[in-house]
């Protein structure tokens, strides 16, 4: 613990470019370690192409299906769906989230929906929003609409409801409208939470509609993904899911930079950040 | 009385449900009414299909959720405890923690087949990584006064992990573990799903493509009952676990 405390100190002092390309070095380090790893196992002939192509070949793969225009093509189908279903999951997340915190009546109603539905794997509803919506977008987007809405609405009720009392008295106190205290102080105070909210229900999103995809086929990573195992094509497959995780991850970061940016006047900012 | 004002919405909705389709105000092909559907659940569960499907599911989520919270938390602990191993896992980690796990439902499959072993695979996959990161955030955070003070009276390095930072490591480990809860029945039943020969999900989809949507309803509600039975257990464990803390 004291060699942590340690690095964590040199950490936080001024990073010199050295030490960057240090720390650049030793992410992807392990990150190409894994990628060669990978290659020379499928090359061994421990596993059968079919278990495991060899990482080259899946690149060559995506590298036709880029050139193709397919990867586009699905990747775009994929992400309109994931953050269609984001969005309207975001707005209404806030929206029911702040009426709940207001209006005794709507908390009332909402207030065990809410908390029984946030638990329940609501992926087993799909076959039910298939058989009232079909099999195209309307019924992918819902689904992740009604999975993505928890998270928000809870993180907003938290963002509230632990809203700085003072703030709330001054604000009164200096004759703040109802209007303004919420698009003035509520809202910006709860921010953090209903970001964080926000980034646990992105990966949501995009875990949904990869495998409302992958159930319902068409386009899409997801459904690219499940015609290529359908036909015993491993390559495919994990091209599949190097396109699916790459995705994933670009969409998180982008969404953390998103916070930073959103933050900027917020304490959280000057911390040094966690993970 | 006040828990059955608070749970009154629940009720109205069951209620609204059963008029809707009793006065065929919804087509009760898309929606069975609410007393189809308990008939439906009752013969289900005589019949042994319900228990059968259950079982296997449960141990599928069970096995899979064992493996991911030790592999987990010790490679979480790890992390914070050894400088290495945050250095070799740490991007590895942090690379595969926003991607959607349910991209890996193919690969399990052609891995290990259509049986437990996908499923269980899966949800070690998926959980894994809360789990992990749980334990590194928790173990990192162990206050720096105890850890000294436990070294100025001698504890081992092996003891202090015992002692100071596997329990400072668990609240956060326990949230960890109920994100991981939660997704361990979402990648069971989307699993099932799509490829399986047993199971909850399977029972799902095979009663939806025969059509019999009452018993359907049933077998969705079970599910959705039985993860939000889980996640409540599961609250009740941490609350006890974590009462030393007060």
């Amino acid at each position: 613990m004291a060699t942590m405390s340690g690095a964590q100190l040199t950490d936080t002092a001024r990073p010199t470019l050295l030490s960057r390309a240090g720390w650049l070095l030793a992410h992807a380090g392990s990150i190409i370690a894994l990628a060669i790893a990978w290659e020379l196992f499928a090359r061994s002939g421990a596993v059968t192409p079919f278990q495991l192509p060899t990482l080259s070949s899946v690149l060559v793969r995506i590298w036709n299906d880029a050139m193709s225009g397919a990867l586009w093509l699905n990747a775009g189908v994929t992400l309109y769906r994931a953050l269609a279903g984001f969005a309207i999951a975001a707005v209404v997340g806030i929206v029911l989230g702040m009426a709940m915190t207001r209006i005794a009546i709507v908390r009332w109603f909402f207030d065990p929906i809410v908390s029984v539905g946030f638990p329940m794997p609501k992926v087993a509803f799909l076959p039910v929003i298939i058989l009232w919506l079909g099999v195209y977008d309307a019924s992918k987007i819902t689904m992740i609409v009604v999975d993505a809405a928890f998270p928000v609405i809870t993180a907003t009720i938290v963002g509230i409801q632990s809203v700085d009392k003072y703030l709330i008295w001054s604000a009164r106190n200096l004759g703040a409208s109802n209007r303004e205290m919420l698009w003035q102080i509520m809202l910006p105070a709860a921010m953090p939470q209903i970001l964080t909210g926000l980034q646990v229900a992105l990966p949501i999103a995009l875990i949904l509609a990869v495998f409302t995809e992958m159930v319902m086929g068409g386009y899409g990573l997801g459904g690219a993904m499940m015609s290529a195992s359908r036909f015993a094509d491993s390559r495919g497959v994990f091209a599949g899911i190097l396109e699916i995780a790459v995705l994933g991850y670009v969409l998180v970061k982008g969404m953390a930079i998103l916070r930073r940016r959103l933050l900027m006047w917020h304490q959280e900012a000057m911390a040094p950040s966690t993970v | 009385m006040t828990a059955a004002i608070r749970y009154l919405p629940l009720l109205l909705i069951a209620v609204a449900w059963e008029t809707a389709s009793q006065l065929q105000l919804v087509s009760t092909l898309a929606l069975p009414p609410l007393s189809d559907v308990a008939v439906a659940w009752w013969d289900l569960l005589k019949s042994g299909e319900l228990v059968t499907n259950g079982i296997a599911s449960l141990w599928r989520a069970g096995a899979g959720l064992f493996l991911s919270i030790i592999i987990g938390a010790s490679v979480g602990i790890a992390m914070a405890w050894w400088r290495p191993a945050q250095i070799v896992m740490g991007p590895l980690v942090e690379a595969m923690y926003p991607m959607p796990k349910s991209a890996l439902i193919p690969v399990t499959v052609i891995w290990l087949g259509f049986g437990d072993g996908s499923k269980i695979l899966l949800i070690l996959l998926g959980c894994m990584l809360p789990i992990a990161v749980g334990a590194y955030n928790g173990a990192r955070g162990s206050d720096q006064a105890l850890v000294w003070t436990a070294r100025s009276m001698g504890a081992s390095r092996l003891r202090m992990l015992w002692d100071v930072v596997v329990p400072s490591a668990t609240p956060e480990l326990l949230n960890g573990i109920r994100t991981a809860l939660a997704l361990s029945f979402i990648l069971l039943v989307s699993s099932e799903l799509i490829v399986a020969r047993s199971g909850l999900g399977y029972l799902i989809g095979s009663l939806g493509s025969n059509g019999s949507y009452d018993a359907m309803y049933a077998v969705v509600l079970t599910v959705a009952f039985i993860g939000f039975a889980a996640d409540r257990l599961f609250q009740i464990f941490q609350n006890r676990m974590l009462r030393w803390q007060q």
